[in-house]
C-alpha cells in the first residue's frame, strides 16, 4: 500500500515520457536518457531530504544496472549490492531488483536474491507504465522491501555490521 | 686433535640425524601421495560408472510405433487410443515438436508426460539449477541438486524414451542477450525447420510469461499458459492462439477465486508456497490439452482454471481486447479478423473495456477502494486487478525533461558522480 510519505515521494520524481525498451532500438537511447534523468533527480531530492540511500549506474547499454544501496539503523550504515536486467518487455514489466548477497537469508526472496514485491507493487505498476521507469522502481519496490526487511535480518543476526564481525579469517 | 675429532662425530651424527628426518618425511610425502593418487583412481572409476549408467538408455530407438500388445512394447497402451476410436492417428504425435518454457513444478512434469507419449521433439528452456528446496514438488531427485535443470531433466527423458529428440538451452528468455535467441528457437525449431507446433509456458513470474507473450505474438505462435497460485491452492491453463483469442497482456492476470478472505492471507512471512498434487494437476491439464489441441481429438479448452479448495473448475472464453497493449497482438488481430470475417464465437462473455488508457494525467494507485465485484469476470474468476483510472488521487503531474543538448554518456557520468 503506498502511503502518503511514498506518495510525496513518487509525485517528486520525473515520470517519463517515451515508451520504449531495449529491443526498441531506435527509441531506447531517448528513454534512456529520461531514466537517467529521473534517477539523477530522485537521487538529489532524497539528498535534500536527507535520506540519501543509494547509488546506481548501468552498462553503456543501458539494459544492465548495479549499484550499492544502504540501510541506516542505531548510527551504523549496512550497506548492500544491487543489480538488475531490464527485461526485454520494459517498460510493461518492472526490472525484477536482486540484492544476491542476501539470497537464502530471507524468505522475502525469489531465487538469485530477487526481491519480493507487495502484491500492490506490479498492479501500481502496470498501471502507471510506461510513465514509471528505473527511479521509481527502486522508490516503490525496494525502499519499502528494505525498511522491512533489513531490521528483521538484523534483528535474527543474519547480517552483521562488518564492524561487528569476528575479525580474522 | 682429539677435539677435531669429537667436533668431526657431532657433525656426522647430526647429519644422520637430518638423513632420518628426511627420510621419514619422505615417506610421509610418499604415503600422502599414494594415498592422493588412490583417491582420483576411485573418484574416476566413480565418474565412470555413473556416466556408462547414464549414457546407456534401456532400450535402443523403436522407428515406427507398434500397437502390438506385448510387454514389451512401449506404446501399445498409447496406440491403443487408435483402436479404441478416441485418437484417429496417434503416430502423428511424433511429427510434432513442443517446446517447454520453465522445467520446474510443473514444466518438468509437463516433459516427462510428453516423452512418455512419444512427442517427436522436446525444446527445453530454464536458467535455474536443481536445489534441494524443489524436492516438494515432482520429477528431480536430491542427487541432481547442483546440475543445471534442462541438462538433469534431458539425462532423465533420454532415459525413459530414448525416441523423443530432445533440446535444451540454459538461459534467461527474458534477458536482451536471449531473447532472440529464443525467438528465432521457436520460429525454426521444429522438426522440419518450421516453426515449434506449440510453446507451453511452466514459467513461475509475469516477466517470463510477457516475454513469451510478445515473441509469439511477433511469430503468431499458439502457446498455452499455465500457473499455480502462490498459496498452492488453485491453478489454471489458457489457449492463446495470437489475434483469435486473449493474449496474455490483452488484461490483467485472471485469478481463480479462492474463496479465501484476501486480507486473512498470511503474505508476510513468506513469498511462495507450492503443493506437488496442485503442480501434478497442473501439469495433467496442461498436456491433456496439448494432446487434444495437436492431435485433434475432444474439444480445445480456451481457458481452465483449478480451485483446489473447492474442487471447482471454472472455464472461460476470452477474446482479444481491440486495445491491447502489445502493438504485435493488435496486428494479429488485424490478420485473423482478415482471415475470419464472420467470427463464430458461439459463447460471447459480455465484453468489458478492460484497458482504457489515456496516457499522462496522474499517478494512480489503487486507493480508489475498488471492490471486487468490479474484479469478477465469472463465477470463480477474477481479474487480478484493474487498470481502471477512476477514483484515482490525482497526484501533480511531473514530466521529465531531457535536456537535449547533453548526450547520454554525460548524463551517466553525471550520475556516477553523485
Amino acid at each position: 500500500m503506498v502511503d502518503a510519505a511514498t506518495k510525496k515521494t513518487l509525485a517528486a520524481i520525473p515520470l517519463l515520457k517515451t515508451k520504449a525498451g531495449p529491443r526498441d532500438k531506435e527509441e531506447w537511447p531517448m528513454r534512456l536518457k529520461e531514466e537517467v534523468t529521473s534517477l539523477i533527480k530522485y537521487i538529489q531530492n532524497n539528498k535534500e531530504a536527507d535520506n540519501d540511500w543509494l547509488r546506481i549506474q548501468s552498462n553503456k547499454e543501458g539494459t544492465r544496472w548495479f549499484g550499492k544501496c544502504w540501510y541506516i539503523q542505531d548510527y551504523k550504515k549496512y550497506e548492500f549490492e544491487l543489480e538488475f536486467d531490464i527485461p526485454v518487455t520494459y517498460p510493461s514489466t518492472a526490472p525484477e531488483i536482486a540484492i544476491p548477497e542476501l539470497d537464502g537469508k530471507t524468505a522475502k526472496m525469489y531465487r538469485g536474491g530477487k526481491i519480493c514485491l507487495t502484491e500492490h507493487f506490479k498492479p501500481l505498476w502496470s498501471r502507471n507504465a510506461p510513465k514509471f521507469g528505473v527511479a521509481h522502481a527502486l522508490a516503490l519496490g525496494l525502499g519499502p522491501w528494505m525498511a522491512v526487511e533489513v531490521p528483521e535480518l538484523i534483528k535474527r543476526g543474519v547480517v552483521v555490521h562488518k564492524d561487528d564481525q569476528p575479525s580474522g579469517e | 686433535m682429539s677435539r677435531c675429532v669429537e667436533e668431526t662425530s657431532t657433525t656426522i651424527s647430526n647429519l644422520r640425524a637430518l638423513q632420518q628426518k628426511l627420510d621419514q618425511q619422505l615417506n610421509e610425502d610418499i604415503n600422502e601421495k599414494m594415498y592422493w593418487k588412490r583417491k582420483c583412481e576411485l573418484l574416476e572409476q566413480e565418474v565412470k560408472d555413473l556416466k556408462s549408467k547414464k549414457t546407456e538408455p534401456v532400450r535402443s530407438k523403436i522407428a515406427t510405433m507398434s500397437s502390438e500388445v506385448v510387454d514389451s512394447n512401449p506404446y501399445s497402451r498409447l496406440m491403443a487410443l487408435q483402436r479404441m476410436g478416441i485418437v484417429d492417428n496417434y503416430q502423428d504425435i511424433r511429427n510434432y515438436t513442443v517446446a517447454v518454457v520453465g522445467v520446474g513444478g510443473v514444466g518438468s512434469v509437463t516433459s516427462e508426460m510428453l516423452t512418455r507419449c512419444g512427442v517427436g521433439k522436446l525444446i527445453l528452456f530454464d536458467y535455474d539449477k536443481v536445489e534441494l528446496a524443489n524436492m516438494n514438488r515432482l520429477f528431480f531427485t536430491p542427487e541432481q541438486s547442483g546440475l543445471s535443470k534442462v541438462e538433469a531433466a534431458r539425462d532423465t527423458l533420454t532415459n525413459i524414451n530414448p525416441d523423443v529428440e530432445i533440446h535444451v538451452h540454459n538461459y534467461n528468455i527474458t534477458h536482451v542477450d536471449h531473447f532472440d535467441h529464443f525467438m528465432n528457437t521457436i520460429g525454426t525449431g521444429g522438426l522440419q525447420g518450421n516453426s515449434v507446433d506449440i510453446v507451453l509456458s511452466c514459467v513461475d513470474n509475469f516477466e517470463a510469461r510477457m516475454a513469451i507473450n510478445q515473441a509469439c505474438n511477433e511469430l503468431g505462435q499458439v502457446w498455452i499458459e499455465s500457473g499455480v497460485s502462490e498459496n498452492a491452492v488453485s491453478g489454471h491453463i489458457q489457449l492463446i492462439h495470437p489475434g483469435r483469442t486473449a493474449c496474455f497482456s490483452c488484461a490483467p492476470p485472471l485469478i481463480v477465486a479462492s474463496k479465501i478472505d484476501e486480507k486473512t492471507l498470511k503474505r508476510e512471512g513468506v513469498c511462495a508456497a507450492s503443493l506437488p498434487t496442485t503442480m501434478g494437476v497442473v501439469a495433467g491439464l496442461l498436456v491433456q490439452n496439448t494432446l487434444k489441441y495437436l492431435l485433434k481429438f475432444g474439444e480445445v479448452t480456451e481457458y481452465l482454471g483449478y480451485n483446489a479448495l473447492n474442487d471447482f473448475f471454472p472455464q472461460f472464453n476470452l477474446k482479444p481486447n481491440p486495445t491491447c497493449d502489445s502493438n504485435a497482438c493488435l496486428k494479429q488481430q488485424k490478420i485473423w479478423a482478415e482471415k475470419a470475417p464472420v467470427q463464430k464465437e458461439e459463447e460471447v462473455v459480455e465484453e468489458k473495456v478492460l484497458h482504457e488508457e489515456d496516457w499522462g494525467i496522474s499517478v494512480v494507485d489503487e486507493e480508489g477502494g475498488t471492490t471486487s465485484e468490479d474484479l469478477s469476470v465469472t463465477e470463480g474468476l477474477r481479474l487480478a486487478y484493474t487498470m481502471d483510472k477512476a477514483n484515482n488521487d490525482n497526484l501533480q503531474e511531473n514530466l521529465v525533461s531531457v535536456d537535449e543538448g547533453t548526450s547520454l554518456e554525460d548524463l551517466m557520468k553525471q550520475m556516477n558522480q553523485l
